[in-house]
């Protein structure tokens, strides 16, 4: 499975460490809200708003350089917006690998 | 160039507030995690160029748009690469960047939006045009072939049915056969504003509004879509 990585924020800060801690910490407070509002809409069957909260996650998870979990989040959020959850297995394995991911960093 | 970002998301504000310090021409002003505060100090500021998200609860980048009468430019950011045709119908859209954004890109929209001539124009103060009464305070409707004369404040609904319109009042209701579009043009605009195809609601007589619906009296009455933005204007917004 393809893994988060750090290339975008780099390349974003530059050489700008402090922008880079700032930009990862802003990150690290940020996902798990999201995931969590997406973790209680979905299991309500939200569908609606859970395409919301998965729109909203596609951001965070392009920022970790996850290519092709983004076109699959992407075509998730497409199917929840038809009532249809087809996909979410795969995109509960890509918020599982950044929760890892970002423990490490 | 005065600019403001709009965006739900703190990290799409921490990226475009870093973008912004490497163009040496913008001055950030502020950044809003939401459009209804952004209009507030839009009525008190002026702002050459608004960053503005379009996946926002509650009011989208579109809905605040149309909220703003004479909006300064404003470029895009999004993840959402499907609105861009749409995007585009607004004059006041100088660029639309698809997330995540990068320096080079985010460079190339501020030169288009030099380019469209920014000069410092304020974005006008959001305020409800007043248009004149056309009969005064009252308003007389054939039923049954008598005149009935109507006090205009005390209306506080009306519903088109068919062929009919429904006038309700403080003390009574009146059936009416006529359109909803000809009694819009009797009512003063400051009053009275059109939240659905069917209902025209007097704005002083809202209770409370919930998502897409005001209750009014006991009625619970549909908000479309369209509508909103005219009438989150009208609110006196804490």
């Amino acid at each position: 499975m393809e893994q988060p990585n750090l290339s975008y924020i780099n390349q974003l800060s530059g050489n700008d460490k402090a922008f880079k801690d700032k930009l990862i910490g802003v990150v690290k407070r940020e996902f798990p809200e999201e995931k969590a509002i997406y973790v209680k809409n979905i299991s309500a069957n939200n569908y609606k708003e859970a395409a919301e909260n998965v729109h909203k996650l596609k951001h965070k998870i392009s920022i970790l350089g996850l290519e092709k979990s983004y076109a699959v989040a992407d075509d998730y959020e497409n199917n929840l917006l038809e009532q249809n959850t087809s996909g979410k297995a795969e995109f509960d394995a890509i918020l599982q690998a950044i929760t890892d991911y970002l423990t490490t960093i | 160039m005065n600019c403001i970002i709009i965006d739900d998301e703190a990290m799409a504000r921490t990226i475009i507030t870093q973008l912004c310090t490497h163009i040496p021409s913008l001055n950030l002003l502020e950044e809003f995690p939401n459009a209804m505060q952004a209009i507030k100090y839009l009525n008190q500021n002026e702002v050459d160029l608004i960053f503005l998200d379009i996946h926002m609860p509650d009011f989208t980048g579109f809905d605040f748009i149309q909220t703003l009468k004479n909006p300064p430019k404003i470029i895009l950011t999004t993840s959402d690469p499907k609105f861009a045709i749409e995007a585009f119908e607004y004059e006041c859209i100088v660029d639309y960047l698809v997330k995540p954004l990068l320096l080079p890109r985010f460079e190339k929209a501020i030169q288009k939006a030099e380019a469209f001539g920014i000069k410092r124009k304020p974005a006008k103060k959001v305020t409800v045009e007043k248009k004149e009464s056309s009969s005064g305070n009252d308003l007389y409707v054939n039923i049954d072939r008598r005149l009935i004369k109507i006090d205009i404040p005390s209306i506080y609904l009306v519903e088109a049915k068919g062929d009919y319109i429904q006038v309700k009042t403080e003390d009574k209701n009146y059936t009416v056969h006529s359109t909803l579009k000809k009694i819009a043009d009797k009512l003063p605009n400051d009053l009275f504003l059109k939240v659905h195809r069917s209902y025209i609601i007097n704005v002083q007589k809202i209770i409370d509004i919930e998502d897409n619906s005001v209750l009014i009296k006991k009625d619970v009455i549909p908000v479309s879509r369209s509508n909103r933005p005219e009438l989150m204007k009208r609110l006196n917004l804490l």
